[in-house]
C-alpha cells in the first residue's frame, strides 16, 4: 500500500475536485442505483434468510414464525442423512471441475488457438452444449443413460435382467454420471473464455521464449499461463461458482421430487425444503446459510489473496 | 393425464422438463415475494374489485390440453344453467402446487382445484379454506361413505367436492396369464408363488421404475402391504405422524416387502414408470403395482383391451382387501370468497352427475366418483376400476396425499430408494425416518 507515491494521490484528489454538479449527480446515480438494487435484491433477502434460519416457519401467516435459536442447525448437522453427503458431493463437484473439465477446456483452447484447419468448426461444436439450456442438456444425457433404451447400456449390452448398469439410479455411479454431463457443457465454456484470452495474448512473448530454447510445455507454463493471469482468475472463479451452484442438471437427472441417494447437493436440499406446499422455510434458510458461508469462505479467501498480490509493488 | 392423475409424471418429457425449470424459478420468486412483502399475507381477495357478484373466479390446475377443455365444458354448462359466470384462471399444474401456500394467502380465486385427504385437511386446518356443509346437504346423496370421508376436514366439516379419482392395483395382461396358465392370487403366499413361477418361466415378475422424479412409485406397494397387514386406521395414523416408524408393525411391512424385492425388475432406480409400463406391454414382465394411469402407456387398442388388474392380495384376513388406494381430486372454496353464494352454487353443480359427465366425456383418463354419473360408455377396464373403488370400505389417497408431502418426498422417498437397493438395512432406514419425523409433525 505504501508503494503508491503521495504525489500520485494528491493529483488524484485534485482530479476529483474538478467534477461539476452534473458529474457528481451522474456519479451518485451510477453508484447509488446499483447499490440500492444490490441492497434490496441481494443483501436484504440474504439477511432475511439468516434471520429466518433461526426460526420455525411453514410460510403460512407471519404470526406463526417461531424463534427456535440454533435448533435448525443442530438438526441439520446431526440429524439429516442427506446433509453430509450433500457437502461431500459439492466438494467432489468442485474438485472434479477444477481437475478435469477446466484443464481440458484450457487444453482445447490452446490447441484451437494454433491456426489448425476447421478451427471454427471445432470451436462451434465444443461450445454448442453451452448454448443449450441445462435442462435440455439433462434431457439429452437422460436418454444416453436410460437403463433400457439408453445409448450406453445398448452399446455395452447391459440392459438385461441381471446385467443392468443403473447409471442414474446406482448411488455409487449417479453423481459421476451427472458430473460427466455437466463437464460436457463446462469444457466448452472454459474453452471459449480461454480462447478469448489467448487471442489477446501477445504472441511475440512466446516466440521470444522459443528463441531462447523453451519447448512447448515450458513456453506454456512459464510464459503464456502466467501472462494470462486475469483470465486464469476468471476461469477459477467461474469454475468455483459453477460447482457451488450446481443444480439444474442434477435436478433433471435425479428428479425434482426429494433427493436421489447418491445425488444430494446443498442447492437441492434448499429447494426441497423451501418449495412446495409443506415448506420449512426456517430449515431451508438454515441450509442456505450453510451454503452461503461455504461460498463466502472460499470467495473471500480467494479475493483477499488476489488483491494482496495485486497490491504488491 | 399423468400430471393430472399423479403429482409428478408428465406425458411430454421435454415440455415437462422445461416447465420444471420454469416452475422452479417461479416458485422461488413466489417464496421471495412472500418473504419480502408480508402485507400480501393480509387478506383473501378482499382488495380485488372488477368482478361483479355474479362472477365466480376459479383457480384451476388443469393446465394440460385435455383437462383444460374438460373444465371449460363443465364451467360453461354451469354458466348456462345458473346464470353465473365462471372466470377460470388456469395455472400450470406443478406451479399451482408449489405456490399453493402463497396463493391461498394472497388473493386466491373463489373456488380452486385441490386434492382430497390430508392435503385438503392441512389447509382447512390452517383456516385457508371455507367449510361447505350447506353444499353437502344438497349433494351428499350422490357419494359413498368412503368418498364422503375424503371430503371432510379433521373438524368434521366438509371442505371439498370430489370430482374424479383412479385406483391403484396389480396390473397384468390377460393374454399372458392365459398363455401361461397363471391364476389371479388371492393371498400373499399365492402372490409370492405366482411371482416365483414367473421367474422360473423366464419372466420378470414385477415391473418397477422409480427413476428421476418417480421416487413416489414404490410407495404404492408400501401402502398396500401396510393396509393389508395393519389396516386402514394404522395407515392413517402412521401417515398422520402419530405412530413410530420403528414400530414392529412397520418392520413387518418391510419384512413382507423384502420378499418381493428379488422379483423386481432391475435398473429400476434409473427407470421412469412409463418405461416400466412398456416392459409390461412387451410381456417382459408379468405384473405391475401402479395406478390405473398405467393404461395411458397402452397406446395400441388391442394391448389396452388386454390389460386387466386384480386387487392387491390379502395378507391379514382381519383386513382382507377392504381398502383401496384411489387418489381423488376435487374443488374447494377459499377462506373469504368474493362471491360466496355463487361459489356455493358452483360447488353444488360440481357435485352433480351432470358436471361429472361433462368433465369425464372429455377427460376419459379419470373415473367418476359420483354414484349417479353415467358410466355406460366406459371400457370394461374403467368399469372394473369404478367397481373396485365403489366396493372398498376405505379409500386411501396414496402416501404423499395422506401425509405431509414434504415428509414423504424429503424423508420417506429417499429412505425407501436406499432401502430398495439394500433391503437388509431395514432397521437403520426406519430409524432414519423416525428421527426426522418430528420436524414435520408437531404433535
Amino acid at each position: 500500500m505504501t508503494a503508491i507515491p503521495s504525489t500520485h494521490r494528491s493529483r488524484r484528489r485534485r482530479h476529483v475536485r474538478r467534477f461539476g454538479t452534473t458529474d457528481k449527480l451522474v456519479l451518485a446515480l451510477m453508484v447509488g442505483l446499483p447499490s440500492l438494487v444490490v441492497a434490496v435484491f441481494v443483501l436484504l433477502p440474504a439477511l432475511g434468510s439468516v434471520l429466518l434460519s433461526f426460526t420455525d416457519w411453514d410460510g403460512i401467516g407471519v404470526n406463526t414464525i417461531k424463534f427456535i435459536g440454533i435448533q435448525n442447525y443442530v438438526e441439520i448437522f446431526t440429524n439429516y442423512p442427506a446433509f453430509w453427503p450433500a457437502v461431500e458431493h459439492n466438494l467432489i463437484w468442485l474438485g472434479f471441475f477444477v481437475l478435469i473439465p477446466t484443464p481440458f477446456g484450457i487444453l482445447l483452447a490452446y490447441l484451437l488457438d494454433k491456426k489448425i484447419r476447421f478451427s471454427r468448426v471445432y470451436q462451434t461444436a465444443i461450445f454448442l452444449p453451452m448454448v443449450i439450456s441445462l435442462a435440455v442438456v439433462g434431457f439429452i444425457w437422460e436418454i444416453i443413460y436410460d437403463p433400457d433404451n439408453g445409448l450406453l447400456n445398448d452399446l455395452f449390452g447391459t440392459n438385461k435382467q441381471g446385467h443392468y448398469i443403473d447409471w442414474l439410479g446406482n448411488p455409487h455411479l449417479n453423481l459421476w454420471a451427472a458430473l460427466v454431463a455437466a463437464s460436457w457443457r463446462h469444457v466448452g465454456y472454459i474453452m471459449i473464455l480461454y480462447l478469448a484470452g489467448l487471442k489477446g495474448f501477445d504472441s511475440t512473448l512466446r516466440e521470444a521464449a522459443q528463441i531462447d530454447g523453451a519447448n512447448e510445455w515450458q513456453a506454456f507454463t512459464r510464459v503464456t499461463f502466467p501472462a494470462l493471469k486475469p483470465i486464469n482468475i476468471i476461469v477459477l472463479v467461474i469454475t468455483t461458482i459453477e460447482s457451488l451452484r450446481a443444480f439444474d442438471i442434477v435436478y433433471v437427472l435425479g428428479g425434482n421430487n426429494g433427493t436421489k441417494p447418491g445425488m444430494e447437493l446443498l442447492s437441492l436440499l434448499i429447494t426441497n425444503n423451501i418449495l412446495g406446499e409443506s415448506s420449512h422455510i426456517g430449515y431451508g434458510s438454515a441450509l442456505a446459510v450453510v451454503l452461503l458461508v461455504v461460498s463466502l469462505a472460499g470467495i473471500i479467501t480467494f479475493l483477499v489473496q488476489n488483491f494482496r498480490k495485486e497490491a504488491r509493488p | 393425464m399423468p400430471a393430472h392423475a399423479r403429482r409428478y409424471p408428465s406425458p411430454t418429457r421435454v415440455a415437462a422438463m422445461m416447465s420444471d425449470r420454469r416452475t422452479l424459478l417461479k416458485g422461488m420468486l413466489g417464496v421471495a415475494g412472500l418473504a419480502l412483502t408480508p402485507e400480501l399475507l393480509a387478506a383473501c381477495g378482499s382488495s380485488g374489485g372488477g368482478s361483479s357478484a355474479s362472477t365466480v373466479t376459479f383457480g384451476c390446475n388443469g393446465s394440460d390440453a385435455v383437462p383444460k377443455a374438460a373444465f371449460a365444458a363443465m364451467t360453461s354448462a354451469f354458466g348456462k344453467s345458473s346464470g353465473e359466470t365462471v372466470k377460470t384462471n388456469t395455472v400450470d399444474h406443478d406451479t399451482f402446487q408449489n405456490n399453493i401456500t402463497s396463493y391461498l394467502q394472497g388473493t386466491p380465486d373463489d373456488v380452486f382445484t385441490w386434492f382430497a385427504g390430508y392435503r385438503m385437511q392441512f389447509f382447512a386446518g390452517k383456516g385457508l379454506a371455507h367449510e361447505i356443509d350447506d353444499v353437502w346437504n344438497q349433494i351428499g346423496g350422490n357419494f359413498t361413505d368412503a368418498i364422503k370421508a375424503l371430503a371432510k376436514g379433521t373438524d368434521g366439516h366438509y371442505y371439498l367436492v370430489p370430482l374424479y379419482n383412479y385406483p391403484w392395483a396389480v396390473f397384468y395382461r390377460k393374454s399372458l396369464f392365459a398363455a401361461k396358465g397363471y391364476q389371479v392370487p388371492t393371498n400373499w403366499d399365492g402372490f409370492l408363488a405366482l411371482a416365483g413361477q414367473m421367474k422360473k418361466d423366464g419372466l420378470i415378475p414385477f415391473s418397477l421404475g422409480y427413476g428421476q422424479g418417480d421416487s413416489w412409485a414404490p410407495l404404492g406397494t408400501f401402502d398396500f402391504i401396510n393396509l393389508r397387514i395393519n389396516g386402514y386406521d394404522f395407515h392413517k395414523s402412521l401417515m398422520g405422524g402419530k405412530e413410530s416408524w420403528t414400530d414392529a408393525r412397520v418392520k413387518d411391512v418391510f419384512t413382507h416387502w423384502s420378499q418381493l424385492v428379488p422379483f423386481y425388475q432391475q435398473g429400476a432406480a434409473g427407470r421412469k414408470w412409463q418405461d416400466a409400463a412398456q416392459s409390461l406391454i412387451n410381456k417382459e414382465t408379468g405384473m405391475y403395482v401402479l395406478g390405473s394411469f398405467v393404461s395411458q402407456q397402452f397406446t395400441n387398442a388391442a394391448d389396452l383391451a388386454d390389460l386387466d388388474f386384480f386387487l392387491f392380495p390379502e395378507i391379514n384376513p382381519v383386513y382382507g382387501t377392504e381398502s383401496i388406494e384411489a387418489p381423488t381430486d376435487g374443488l374447494m372454496m377459499c377462506a373469504r370468497p368474493k362471491n360466496e353464494s355463487g361459489s356455493a352454487k358452483f360447488l353444488e353443480f360440481v357435485g352433480s352427475a351432470q358436471a361429472e359427465n361433462d368433465y369425464l366425456n372429455i377427460d376419459t383418463s379419470e373415473l367418476a366418483v359420483n354414484k349417479l354419473a353415467d358410466t355406460s360408455k366406459y371400457s370394461d377396464l374403467r368399469k372394473k376400476c369404478v367397481q373396485a373403488i365403489a366396493q372398498a370400505k376405505n379409500v386411501t389417497q396414496f402416501a404423499d396425499r395422506d401425509s405431509d408431502p414434504g415428509f414423504i418426498s424429503n424423508v420417506v422417498e429417499p429412505a425407501v430408494s436406499t432401502w430398495l437397493g439394500a433391503p437388509a438395512t431395514t432397521d437403520s432406514v426406519l430409524n432414519q425416518i423416525q428421527s426426522q419425523k418430528s420436524q414435520y409433525f408437531q404433535s
